[in-house]
C-alpha cells in the first residue's frame, strides 16, 4: 500500500467511528450554536454593527468548537492501546496524522456549512465584498486551525490535563492564522478592504505548519 | 573537583563584574546622561527598556538551537540531549524574564509619554505573543509527563521559532504606533543623539552580563536537578536488582 493508501485507510476509520457515535460533530454543532447565542446577547447585532463583528464572532465559536472535539480525537485512539498498536505497526506515522487531520478537518467543515444559514439568520449579514471568497476563506482557515490542533492535541496526548493543555498551545501559536483568518472575513463581509493580503498570510501559515506537522508528527509520537 | 572549582571561582568573579558594571550603568543612566528635549526625566527608563526587549529577542534563538540540537542527539547522544535539554528550559526562563520587565517598564514608559498603559500596536502585541508562546512553553514544561517533557518542549520550542516571523509580519500589517527603531533604522529622525550613546551602551552590555549570569545559573542548576534524578533512577534499578536476587 502506498502512502496515500494509508492516508486513506485511516480517514475512513475515522470517519466510521464518527458516523457511529456521532460525537463530536453534535457536540461541536450545539456548542458553537451556544457561543453564537451568548454573543448575541453580549452585542447589539444590528447589521452595520454584525458586519464589523461577525467575522470575529464565527471564527472564535468555531475556535472554541473545535478544541472539543481535537480533544476527543486522540482519546479513542487510546481505548485498548490502538495507539500502541499503531506505533508498533510499518505504516509511516505522518500517514496516521495526515489521516487524523483531514477527518477533523471534515468535520468542522461540516459544523461551518450548517452553522453559516444559522449565522447570516441571526446576524442579519449580508456579504458587502466579495462573497465567493468566503469558500477560499472558510477552508484555509479551518485547516490552520485543525491541523495544529491535531498536533498538539497528539502532542499532550499523555500530560495531565490534556483538556486544558490543548487551548494553552495551541492558542498562542495560531494568533497569526486567527488573525488572518478573522481579518480576511471581516474585508469580505464590510467590503471596507481587501481580504487579498490576509488569504496569502493563511495560505503561507498553512504550508508552513503542515510541512513541520508532517515532519515532526514521529518525534511526538514516539516520545519516550 | 579541581575543575568546578575553578569554574565556580570564574562564575563568583563574573558575578561580582557585572554587579560593578551595572551600578556603573545605572550612575551613567540616572545621573550622568543628559536629560532628554522633549521627555525630560521620564525618557531615562529607555536605558532599562530597550536592553531587556533586545536581549528577550535574543534568548530565544539559544532556545531554539538548543531545541534542535537536542532533538538531533535524542537518540545519537543521550548524555550530550540532556546538556541541550538544560540549555533550552534555562533560556526558555531568561526569556520570560526579560521580556515581562520589557512589557512592564514598556506601559510604564507608555502610560507617562502616550497617556495609556497599553495599545494594541505592531511592537508591543508580538512582544505580547513572543511572552505568550514561551509561557506556553514553561507550561508545557509543567504539565508533561516525565520522559516526554523535553522532546515535546523541543518540537514546541520549533513551533514557536516558526511562529515568531509570522506574527512579526502578520501584525506589522494590521497596525503600528510604536516609534522605530533607533538603530539599525534607515530614519534619520529617529536616531538616538550621539550624547545618550555611552549610558546606553553601559546598560546595554551590563544587562546582557546579568542574562549571561543568569543563564548560566539556571543552567548549572537545571545540570545538578539532571544528576540528581539519574541518581536516583540508578538507586531504583540497584534496589530492584537487588529485590530480584
Amino acid at each position: 500500500m502506498n502512502y496515500f493508501g494509508h492516508v486513506l485507510t485511516h480517514l475512513r476509520k475515522d470517519l466510521q467511528l464518527e458516523w457511529r457515535s456521532r460525537d463530536s460533530i453534535n457536540g461541536m454543532l450545539f456548542f458553537s450554536l451556544l457561543v453564537v447565542v451568548v454573543f448575541s446577547l453580549a452585542f447589539d447585532p444590528t447589521a452595520a454593527m454584525s458586519r464589523q463583528i461577525a467575522g470575529g464572532i464565527l471564527w472564535v465559536a468555531l475556535l472554541f468548537a473545535s478544541i472539543t472535539a481535537l480533544n476527543q480525537a486522540w482519546t479513542r485512539e487510546l481505548r485498548n492501546r490502538v495507539l500502541d498498536a499503531q506505533r508498533m505497526s510499518p505504516a509511516p506515522p505522518s500517514a496516521l496524522f495526515l489521516g487524523k487531520a483531514l477527518a477533523n478537518f471534515l468535520f468542522v467543515a461540516l459544523v461551518e456549512v450548517v452553522l453559516a444559514p444559522l449565522f447570516i439568520v441571526f446576524y442579519n449579514l449580508h456579504a458587502l465584498g466579495q462573497g465567493w471568497l468566503l469558500a477560499v476563506v472558510m477552508p484555509l482557515g479551518t485547516w490552520a486551525l485543525v491541523c495544529n490542533g491535531t498536533f498538539f492535541a497528539a502532542l499532550g496526548l499523555r500530560t495531565r490535563n490534556r483538556e486544558l493543555l490543548l487551548p494553552l498551545i495551541l492558542f498562542p501559536i495560531s494568533i497569526p492564522a486567527l488573525l488572518g483568518m478573522m481579518q480576511a472575513t471581516t474585508a469580505i463581509l464590510t467590503g471596507e478592504f481587501e481580504p487579498g493580503l490576509w488569504i496569502r498570510l493563511l495560505i503561507a501559515y498553512n504550508i508552513a505548519f503542515t510541512t513541520v506537522c508532517l515532519l515532526l508528527f514521529d518525534t511526538v509520537l514516539n516520545a519516550e | 573537583m579541581q575543575r568546578s572549582r575553578i569554574l565556580g571561582l570564574v562564575g563568583i568573579a563574573w558575578f561580582l563584574l557585572t554587579v560593578g558594571v551595572l551600578a556603573q550603568a545605572t550612575r551613567m543612566g540616572l545621573l550622568l546622561a543628559p536629560t532628554d528635549a522633549l521627555q525630560g526625566n521620564v525618557f531615562r527608563i529607555i536605558y532599562y527598556h530597550v536592553p531587556h526587549s533586545m536581549l528577550s529577542l535574543l534568548f530565544p534563538y539559544v532556545n531554539l538551537f538548543a531545541s534542535l540540537f537536542y532533538l538531533y542527539w535524542r537518540q545519537r547522544d543521550p548524555l550530550k540531549a540532556l546538556t541541550a535539554d538544560a540549555w533550552a528550559i534555562s533560556s526558555a526562563e531568561v526569556t520570560v524574564v526579560y521580556a515581562t520587565i520589557c512589557l512592564w517598564t514598556g506601559m510604564l514608559w507608555g502610560r507617562v509619554t502616550w497617556g495609556i498603559w497599553w495599545t494594541w500596536d505592531t511592537r508591543l502585541t508580538s512582544m505580547l505573543l513572543l511572552w505568550l508562546l514561551y509561557v506556553s512553553y514553561l507550561m508545557l514544561r509543567k504539565l508533561s509527563a516525565t520522559g516526554q517533557t523535553q522532546t515535546l518542549a523541543a518540537v514546541l520550542s520549533i513551533f514557536a521559532g516558526i511562529d515568531v516571523p509570522i506574527v512579526y509580519m502578520s501584525i506589522r500589517w494590521w497596525r503600528t504606533q510604536h516609534p522605530a527603531p533607533i538603530f539599525l533604522s534607515g530614519d534619520p529622525d529617529a536616531k538616538m543623539d550621539p550624547s545618550m550613546l555611552p549610558a546606553f551602551l553601559w546598560n546595554l552590555a551590563a544587562w546582557t552580563m546579568w542574562g549571561i549570569f543568569i543563564l548560566i545559573f539556571r543552567y548549572v542548576l537545571e545540570r545538578r536537578r539532571q544528576a540528581r534524578d539519574q541518581d536516583a533512577a540508578l538507586l531504583a534499578i540497584e534496589a530492584s536488582l537487588e529485590m530480584a536476587k
